[in-house]
């Protein structure tokens, strides 16, 4: 017997003390945050980005999922490693951010990339995305998603990278609407 | 090693994204439509959250804020069972809850609702299916308050569920309802679902789920992405 699939609702203006607790200091713990790769990784990355509205103000408060493969391309089977999960509403620029390692490719042809998943007030049912990198050009080039994309939105889809003393640092920021629309997925 | 491929999002029971009764979404909303893509691992495998993540009064909101007595309002029990599409039970898997107090009033800092808090009622919970895919959890029935996003506009009395599922494909984060509650008929968020698909939201009152002399009991199930296709090994 099939059974019909329980509909979506927004997140809405309050998610924080429910699932990012620690990160807005609520007494209340939290599954995942933005540390994916603790700081005694010594190939750890940043990802940092804004999600921007329609008339391109940063929302503070989003709540930003990432679900990731290892630097071997591996997806884990059975833990939670490989997942974060970041509010919005704690930086002053209300950035996200996380730290973690860049993932190799999971095969199939893809470019290494994350899996992004977006919720915040005024978003009915969640969105899908994925970060590419920026110095993965050889890769982007070669990835049946990307490819899936019209040409002129591939670059949405692509973190910058800049190089810190602290290491890399990609940024990537979502735009809701407007130009440079990011490319969201459904699958 | 066995992958789960789920079935695509079914827009029919989904909200869409620009829903412009519900205010916020005209700026939020892609104006473009979904690339649809194949799934591939990325989509078919997701992080597993299981009893190791969750502590013990986790889920009962009736004494996990406690301070210095018991919170007030209508003690109540939720339960209800986590399927997937094909109705085979999810198991082991989190679910998280949040919501406002008996007096509709949020602990989260942004809540400005001229509206009580409660000294003893934080208002967060979680908890874990079992093998049959049920979860459950105590706590306080929570009360309606108003926002801005029409004149009078009211929320009708609710709790927030975020729930992981195998995949990433499986993800859900949704609001339950209690049956009878006029409010629903007026609030845009519970409109935005597709009619056929809105009573899946609404909790189903249970005097066998209640407990004698304690608290009234509530089910609502839930029915996650399922495998849709046979599943494939590699």
């Amino acid at each position: 017997m099939t059974s019909n699939q329980t509909p979506s609702q927004t997140v809405g203006p309050y998610f924080a003390y429910g699932l990012t607790a620690e990160q807005y200091r609520y007494p209340n713990g939290q599954i995942a945050d933005g540390a994916i790769a603790n700081d005694k990784v010594a190939d750890r990355i940043r990802i940092v980005g804004r999600v921007l509205d329609g008339e391109g103000r940063p929302i503070p408060d989003a709540m930003v999922e990432i679900w990731q493969a290892d630097r071997l391309g591996r997806y884990n089977q059975s833990g939670a490693g490989g997942f974060g999960r970041q509010g919005t509403g704690t930086d002053p620029e209300s950035r996200f951010v996380f730290d973690t390692v860049k993932p190799g490719s999971v095969g199939g042809g893809q470019a290494p990339h994350l899996t992004v998943i977006l919720f915040m007030r005024g978003l009915l049912s969640h969105l899908f995305t994925r970060i590419y990198f920026a110095d993965e050009a050889e890769a982007n080039l070669a990835d049946p998603v990307l490819a899936a994309v019209p040409a002129e939105r591939r670059q949405t889809l692509v973190a910058r990278r800049e190089d810190t003393a602290n290491g890399p640092v990609y940024t990537f920021d979502i735009r809701m609407q407007g130009d440079g629309e990011t490319v969201f997925f459904d699958f | 090693m066995t992958l789960q491929s789920t079935s695509r999002r079914d827009w029919g029971s989904h909200p869409p994204l620009l829903h412009p009764p519900y205010r916020s979404t005209s700026l939020r909303a892609p104006t473009r439509p979904l690339i649809p893509i194949a799934r591939s691992l990325s989509e078919s495998t997701g992080p597993v959250y299981g009893h190791e993540s969750v502590r013990p009064l986790d889920n009962d909101l009736t004494r996990n804020g406690r301070v210095n007595g018991e919170p007030l309002g209508e003690r109540i029990v939720v339960t209800g069972r986590v399927v997937d599409e094909d109705g085979r039970p999810i198991r082991n898997s989190l679910v998280e809850v949040w919501q406002a107090n008996a007096a509709g009033r949020y602990v989260h800092k942004v809540d400005q609702h001229d509206a009580p808090l409660d000294p003893n009622f934080f208002g967060g919970g979680r908890c874990v299916t079992d093998d049959e895919g049920i979860y459950r959890f105590y706590t306080i029935k929570p009360g309606a308050y108003p926002w801005g996003n029409h004149p009078n506009a009211w929320r009708p009395n609710h709790i927030h569920f975020s729930l992981l599922g195998p995949t990433i494909s499986s993800r859900l984060v949704t609001q339950m309802y209690f049956p009878g509650d006029p409010l629903l008929a007026l609030d845009p968020i519970y409109l935005g679902v597709p009619e056929s698909a809105r009573g899946r939201l609404v909790s189903k009152f249970s005097i066998d789920v209640t407990e004698p002399g304690f608290a009234l009991g509530y089910v609502f199930d839930i029915v996650l992405r399922g495998r849709g296709e046979t599943p494939f090994e590699r």
